[in-house]
């Protein structure tokens, strides 16, 4: 119907008029603040300005305990606020040595997986939000808010949860929960594929989103993007397979896919829709896939860690003492949250609160590459490349 | 009703300036109440569309009221203007655009006969004051003294004015049809079965309306075309820096501009207020069986063409809360590589069909090519409220129809 | 590649700028002496058996003891920066040191300074800007060094263990 426009074309140049988009704007997300220069509907730069939700993580770490700063970590990304916890938890257990139970880890894999797809149905209904679709969002936050409900019963918490601990959970599963999880997710698909209808299919979003801020992958990765943003631009690449290995043991019994395009192409997981002709690897509208698909893989892992997790004996671990001892020592662990690759670096100091805290943010060295996808794009590109990135401000601004 | 008062021997101007108060307040009736209802249908399919229940309990189980309770909150809320706005502008601006949506409904007929004034070049006003709605826009996006605002504004110029062509060449198809711009006598060559709506007439019919369709709502700045308003990109586009009461007279306009353009499809391809089938009729109520019979007939065709506008405004509800909102090029090139080429294409054939089967069912095809409506002396000066001298306009009997649909009398 | 073999290549080419290593650790370090560490940052990017693409953290640590004074007596404290490298292609991993003074010429106010990697991985170039707003480490040749988290006002730099706490920022109270 339409062809794209080649902004560079645009012979007639006008005053350029520099304008903020944020902090309060509907789809930047959050507190994030843009200041575009505009020459009328082209953007000629993006400079995006964080920091608007500093609280000062780190800081609080060098303050506190490890033990202490686990609810903390909620607060990063606090839409996968499981995952978070997780990577503090393996980061802890990785300087202290420690080993949790076979059955803690499966459900710490279960928790973390259900809360990915969480984590990324707030992504693909607020990206629907962004691009003026207001319907899929209210389905994604139908299905996450059934997944919020099975966390409430869990830990009692809806957003914050603070249930994985370092040494291991904060209690076992509550009677009948699994049915619960299992009935969810056989009613999960039919909205996927509503979302196939709505989204990814529909000839508007992808002539919005196909070949739009494409990435391509020596940019992604000179950036340090990861996660689905660095998969989408066409590298297999999850750290549930090629991470470190108190990470990937987790996963080593699951079988799932890592979804990224090969040649354009992914590999059939026989419920997600073809991929258009418009699409370039790399562009909005395959961040936006990949996502899709990565729920579907992460329903796959769900159930088996509801098998695993029934057939492990043992116990789910003990949370650690507050007052646990730091050897002198650092270590670093990243874990593939559902924004991208989550890292924590620990440097203890022989005492039980450590020396310093670092925080590596997925979201805050995925919004770096922001300025680079924005050039010579329109204004109503923007929202679609930044809702593309599925950024949370809390974690970029720690 | 001007004659009527005449009759009761008012004075000229007391007897017109009274029925034109009294009609004007009708239509502002209509104007207020339409919008609300609009607003309450919007929020009830939304909230079917995305599986929730939208209002449930204000006045009633239906949240009946929402819409009024809304209209009070607006009411109260602060007046603001931002220090950057050009004061007199920025007032007037929600009210301009208002009035022009007010306008449209002036020669928009209800039932037949039941136009607050229809005159025989009603199409052309209602395109002309359309196109006024959007200064309204514009200036309120130039005087409010906002980045957003000005985007929006911009938007809005470039959109509306570019789609108004389309919509001028899709609506001359009607009217190349009905050999008419009145639009009671566009309805009234309609009349019966709904095999005689102007949709089904030829195939260039049936493919203009749906031009018709997608340049209306484009024209509405209703999504998937609401760029000048869109939320995610520019805040609230035009509308960043209005609130409170001018927030709601602008939506009010734009609620009831939805109602009057489905309004004028209903009228230009789904036969007016001439229903799928012919009810009224069946019944005896038409105005040959006596007056109240006439007036009961008019209140179903009434009652129709209501149904038919609420349904045109409910596929744009529909279609608002399932497509995602297209891309500002993407819309300026629908409209000027597709649309626009589309229509004439649409205005040609059906030029050729009509003469062609002019050639065919014509006994005795005539050389002289005549439109209708110039063929009548302009109705306006026959009087204020023309509609009330029937001499003046024989309605064509339904033997009298066939010859009388083309384009040469 | 194990990580030996990396310091093994290391030292081969940089003989003078590996200052010391730490294969035991969880995180097998090197430190690496300031002023090469561009050079040796290029090398272990472009080196076809390292091809170190992906930066991943620049952290900054204060090894000021505290309370100042205290604890160790006569030790000013130390900075430390840790660069955290990877490679997709090989899967290896890395972790540079560098060892810079607290203050520039232990002059206080001076704030140390580090030649900067954000031409050869762009990320650097926002976590450069991290390092230096809340620890304090100048970037030498850094494109655009401003404060990135703390707003542009802000005085100090709040994660050296110095930093006095601030009770109050334009007036509004902090506690």
């Amino acid at each position: 119907m339409v062809d794209s426009v080649v902004p560079e074309e645009f012979d007639l140049l006008t005053e350029e008029i520099v304008i903020n988009m944020g902090p309060q704007h509907p789809s930047t997300h959050g507190v994030l603040r843009l200041i575009l220069r505009t020459d009328g509907e082209v953007v000629r730069e993006v400079q995006p300005e964080i920091g608007y939700l500093h609280r000062c993580a780190e800081k609080i770490g060098e303050n506190l305990t490890v033990r202490q700063f686990t609810p903390y970590t909620d607060r990063l990304d606090y839409l996968a606020a499981m995952n978070m916890n997780l990577g503090w938890s393996l980061c802890v257990e990785k300087l202290l040595s420690w080993q949790v139970p076979e059955k803690c880890r499966h459900l710490r894999v279960l928790m973390a997986e259900l809360n990915r797809i969480a984590s990324h149905l707030v992504a693909v209904g607020t990206y629907g939000l962004d691009l003026g679709n207001f319907t899929p969002y209210m389905y994604c936050f139908r299905e996450r808010e059934k997944i919020v409900n099975l966390f409430e019963a869990v830990c009692g918490a809806r957003l914050t949860y603070h249930y994985i601990v370092p040494g291991g959970v904060m209690g076992d599963l509550p009677p009948g929960w699994l049915r619960e999880c299992s009935r969810f997710l056989d009613q999960f698909q039919a909205t996927l594929n509503d979302l196939h209808a709505l989204l990814t299919n529909n000839y508007i979003f992808i002539r919005r989103t196909a070949g739009v801020g494409v990435l391509p992958l020596g940019t992604a990765i000179s950036y340090g993007c990861t996660g689905p943003v660095l998969r989408a631009s066409g590298l297999a690449w999850d750290l549930r397979r090629h991470g470190e290995p108190i990470y990937t043991q987790m996963y080593a019994p699951y079988d799932f896919q890592i979804v990224a395009p090969q040649d354009g192409q992914y590999p059939d997981d026989g419920l997600s829709p073809p991929v258009p002709d418009d699409a370039v690897v790399g562009d909005c509208w395959h961040r936006f896939y990949v996502r899709m698909r990565e729920i579907v893989q992460s329903v796959r892992i769900v159930r088996q860690a509801i098998q695993w997790y029934q057939e492990a004996d043992g116990s789910v671990g003990e949370p650690m003492k507050i007052q646990q001892k730091l050897p002198v020592a650092e270590a670093y662990l990243e874990t593939e949250a559902p924004k991208g690759q989550l890292g924590f670096l620990i440097v203890g100091q022989g005492a039980s609160i450590p020396r310093r805290v670092r925080i590596r943010s997925s979201s805050f060295c995925n919004l770096s590459v922001l300025p680079e996808l924005c050039r010579g794009c329109l204004v109503a590109d923007v929202p679609a490349i930044v809702g593309s990135l599925d950024l949370v401000l809390g974690e970029v601004d720690r | 009703m001007s004659s009527w008062l005449l009759q009761l021997g008012f004075a000229d101007w007391l007897a017109y300036g009274s029925a034109g108060l009294i009609k004007a307040g009708l239509v502002l009736v209509l104007v207020l109440f339409t919008p609300m209802l609009a607003l309450w249908m919007e929020r009830k399919i939304a909230g079917r569309i995305q599986d929730r229940l939208g209002p449930t309990r204000t006045g009633g189980r239906f949240g009946w009221l929402q819409s009024p309770a809304d209209g009070i909150k607006l009411l109260m809320k602060e007046d603001l203007m931002p220090a950057a706005a050009d004061p007199l502008l920025f007032r007037l601006a929600p009210y301009l655009s208002f009035c022009a949506v007010f306008c449209l409904f002036v020669v928009l007929p209800m039932a037949d006969g039941w136009a607050p004034a229809g005159w025989d070049s009603a199409l052309f006003f209602f395109l002309a004051v359309a196109g006024l709605e959007v200064f309204g826009v514009i200036l309120a996006g130039y005087a409010s003294g906002s980045k957003w605002s000005l985007f929006g504004a911009m938007r809005e110029a470039a959109q509306v004015v570019s789609y108004e062509v389309p919509l001028g060449l899709c609506v001359v198809v009607p009217v190349v049809v009905a050999g008419s711009m009145d639009l009671e006598e566009i309805a009234r060559m309609q009349e019966g079965w709904f095999t005689r709506w102007f949709i089904f007439h030829d195939p260039f019919t049936f493919l203009t309306f749906w031009i018709y369709a997608a340049c209306a709502m484009a024209g509405l700045n209703r999504a998937p075309f609401d760029l000048p308003e869109a939320e995610s990109e520019l805040v609230a586009g035009f509308a960043t820096e209005y609130s409170g009461f001018r927030w709601a007279v602008f939506f009010m306009a734009e609620y009831a501009a939805m109602f009057a353009w489905s309004g004028l499809g209903a009228i230009l391809f789904f036969g007016g207020w001439n229903g799928p089938v012919p009810v009224a009729s069946w019944l005896g109520l038409v105005s040959t069986n006596g007056p109240l019979a006439g007036f009961l007939g008019n209140l179903l065709s009434l009652l129709n063409f209501l149904l038919k506008a609420l349904l045109g405004v409910t596929v744009m509800i529909w279609a608002r809360w399932t497509l995602p909102r297209l891309r500002i090029d993407q819309v300026i090139a629908m409209c000027w590589k597709y649309c626009v080429p589309l229509a004439t294409l649409m205005l040609v054939g059906v030029v050729f069909w009509q003469a062609i089967s002019m050639e065919i069912f014509s006994p005795k095809p005539t050389g002289s090519c005549t439109v209708r409506c110039s063929s009548n002396p302009p109705r306006l000066s026959q009087g204020a409220w023309p509609e009330e001298t029937p001499s003046a306009f024989p309605l064509p009997t339904r033997s009298g129809l066939a010859s009388q649909r083309g384009l040469v009398r | 590649m194990e990580t030996s073999q990396i310091v093994r290549y290391l030292r081969e080419r940089f003989p003078r700028a590996i200052l010391g290593e730490n294969l035991q650790a969880f995180d097998p370090w090197v430190q690496v002496e300031p002023a090469q560490l561009r050079e040796v940052c290029f090398y272990l990017r472009d080196e076809p058996a390292l091809r170190f693409q992906m930066l991943h953290l620049i952290t900054a640590v204060d090894y000021l003891e505290k309370p100042p004074g205290g604890g160790q007596g006569g030790s000013e404290g130390h900075f430390e920066v840790f660069y955290h490298l990877s490679s997709l292609e090989h899967g290896h991993r890395l972790v540079l040191k560098v060892r810079l003074p607290r203050w520039k010429h232990n002059q206080p106010g001076q704030l140390p300074e580090l030649p900067t990697l954000s031409d050869i991985w762009r990320t650097a170039e926002w976590h450069e800007r991290e390092v230096y707003d809340l620890s304090g480490v100048c970037f030498i040749g850094h494109p655009d060094l401003r404060r990135i988290l703390c707003p542009e006002d802000w005085q100090g730099h709040p994660l050296r263990k110095d930093y006095p706490m601030s009770h109050q920022y334009q007036g509004i109270p902090g506690r």
